[in-house]
């Protein structure tokens, strides 16, 4: 099976997120990037799926900033064949016009199945990978915590509001991943070596105009002060008359 | 051509609240752009909900209803929806952000090919242009976007909008479900505890974390929000217990969790990493429990006890019992 893994490059999670001066992006200044938590579970996914066929390919791709070769060449190094960078200097926010850019590049390559982490956790869309899958007119199933692949066809697993929702599904398909998917692998030195040997490809992406546009981006609003009502189990009568007063009791 | 689409979602022949949610900022964005509100329900045996949607407020409500649809699926839902949304002169087409409005505005978005923005707190249309305000950074920034391309799709965060109480009795269309190809369809759901309240639906969330010291000791937790009675509270958990194995990742809160916005929100041990609050930040009033006076937590607590949780939550808890046992 040939599968095609979406990555991309984001600021880490433990971030402190600055506005830059145009009110529309971050300033990243100081900012440490890196792969998308959820990328992780999708590339991991992806590399047993080929160990448990002992056939295929597996293909990273993203669009974003040449920096995201070092993101790249991570997942060749953990095991990926082929990495693709499918250049842009804008910050890649927008779903559809991801999602269109994408499907047109998946389309001239060969591809069964499409990995893809739940969301990326910069812009926390969570719509790509349902949106790409619409557009190539692939099965879809969001946000899956287990997956058993079985000749063609799939079960997967993925949390519902108190529930657990078993989808039945087949290939060609685009699958988003949920942490606790699997355990992800680090790479190794004989990897990193061998990441230096693989097919490494890089051109400019083919991304139309955002079908959403940012006016601006901002910081919440602090939250008011609050107050210490006070110390140890005495304090609860004044934490319960708060409550009361707020009428959340 | 302005109509504002509802897609309801239907469990159990139940409509859930949040698409009631989502007809509320309908209605709000159908006054603005001047047209009528739709909604779109998809399934087996809708009678019930369709009910319930007609007397939301809304102008029309559609129903694909047939044994075809009994099981979600979203390929077949999404063509469905799209077809009668087209029809409909679909200028916008919100859903709930849930489970299922993730799974599907996005693919109903891609066959209308339409913009569309996910999790938003906030929609508007002014002049004609749909908008919303949506937090990214997992709520440590919020972007405000408009649409460049029509129809604007979005999905709205629950617990954000107050869920539609309009009266009235819209026309029921019925369109029966399509029987045909299905590439993706629930076989099952499976129940995964008792009873327990969804963590983004929770009107309360009581969440502890490594300052409980041992995974058993989260029963603390779950005592207090059993006490404010049956379906009201949702135990959370931060990333730091849920990375221990102490609590599965459906509960964790932050921002590789859950972003949560309840009434009321209690963070027990719960220091208040960067990861945590972005996921906690909205709710409307926050309670923190912790030993550390100077945990970042207190920061952005309404209400802060300095104290040890094993003496304050249990005396908490029963405060908490009495007052809901006497209503």
């Amino acid at each position: 099976m040939d599968i095609v893994v979406c990555i991309k490059r984001v600021p880490a999670t433990d971030a402190a997120i600055k506005i830059a001066a145009d009110g529309k992006s971050i300033d990243p200044a100081g900012v440490q990037f890196e792969l998308n938590a959820y990328d992780e579970f999708a590339l991991e996914q992806a590399l047993r799926i080929k160990d448990q066929l002992g056939a295929g390919s597996v293909t990273v791709v993203t669009i974003g900033p040449k920096e995201a070769q070092k993101e790249l060449r991570d997942a060749l190094a953990r095991g990926a064949d082929k990495a693709v960078l499918l250049t842009t200097d804008q910050w890649v926010y927008d779903g559809a016009s991801t999602a269109a850019a994408l499907a047109a590049w998946i389309k001239t390559t060969p591809c069964q199945l499409v990995l893809c982490g739940r969301q990326a956790v910069d812009s926390d869309n969570n719509q790509l990978p349902a949106n790409l899958a619409g557009r190539l007119g692939f099965a879809c199933v969001t946000e899956a915590g287990k997956l058993t692949l079985d000749n063609g066809t799939f079960t997967a697993e993925r949390d519902i509001e108190g529930a657990r929702e078993v989808v039945s599904a087949r290939t060609p398909a685009v699958i988003s991943c949920q942490k606790g998917l699997n355990e992800p692998r680090y790479a190794n030195l004989k990897g990193i070596m061998a990441a230096k040997k693989k097919p490494f490809e890089e051109s400019p992406a083919q991304l139309g105009a955002p079908a959403v546009e940012i006016v601006s981006l901002a910081l919440p609003p602090a939250r008011a002060a609050g107050r210490i009502v006070g110390e140890g189990a005495a304090a609860v009568p004044a934490l319960i008359a708060a409550l009361r007063e707020a009428k959340l009791l | 051509m302005s109509n504002v689409i509802v897609i309801a979602e239907v469990r159990g022949g139940k409509l859930k609240r949040p698409s009631l949610e989502a007809v509320t900022a309908a209605l709000q964005l159908a006054t603005a752009s001047g047209g009528k509100v739709h909604a779109i329900a998809c399934g087996s045996g809708l009678d019930a909900a369709c009910a319930d949607l007609a007397s939301s407020g809304v102008h029309k409500v559609v129903a694909i209803d047939g044994p075809a649809f009994a099981n979600y699926s979203s390929d077949g839902y999404a063509k469905a929806i799209a077809e009668q949304a087209k029809a409909a002169g679909a200028a916008a087409v919100l859903m709930a952000h849930t489970a299922m409005g993730k799974d599907l505005l996005p693919r109903v978005s891609a066959l209308l090919d339409g913009a569309i923005v996910t999790d938003a707190i906030a929609v508007s249309c002014e002049g004609g242009v749909f908008g919303a305000q949506r937090p990214v950074f997992a709520g440590k920034a919020t972007m405000t976007a408009r649409a460049a391309k029509a129809p604007f799709c979005a999905s709205l965060r629950p617990n954000n909008f107050a869920a539609a109480s309009g009266g009235g009795s819209a026309e029921i269309s019925k369109v029966a479900a399509p029987a045909g190809d299905l590439l993706a369809v629930v076989k099952e759901i499976v129940a995964s505890g008792s009873d327990r309240t969804p963590l983004q639906e929770a009107k309360v969330v009581v969440s502890g974390g490594r300052g409980l010291k041992e995974p058993q000791h989260f029963k603390l937790i779950e005592d207090l929000a059993a006490a404010f009675g049956p379906g009201v509270a949702a135990v959370g958990a931060s990333r730091a217990v849920v990375d221990a194995g102490w609590r599965p990742h459906r509960e964790q809160v932050g921002q590789t969790g859950k972003v949560v916005s309840p009434p009321l929100y209690i963070a027990i041990g719960i220091s208040g990493a960067i990861q945590h609050i972005a996921g906690m930040r909205t709710a409307r009033t926050i309670v923190a429990i912790n030993k550390d006076a100077d945990a970042p937590i207190f920061k952005i607590a309404d209400f802060g006890i300095v104290g040890d949780a094993f003496e304050v939550v249990p005396a908490l808890t029963k405060a908490v019992a009495e007052i809901v046992q006497h209503k």
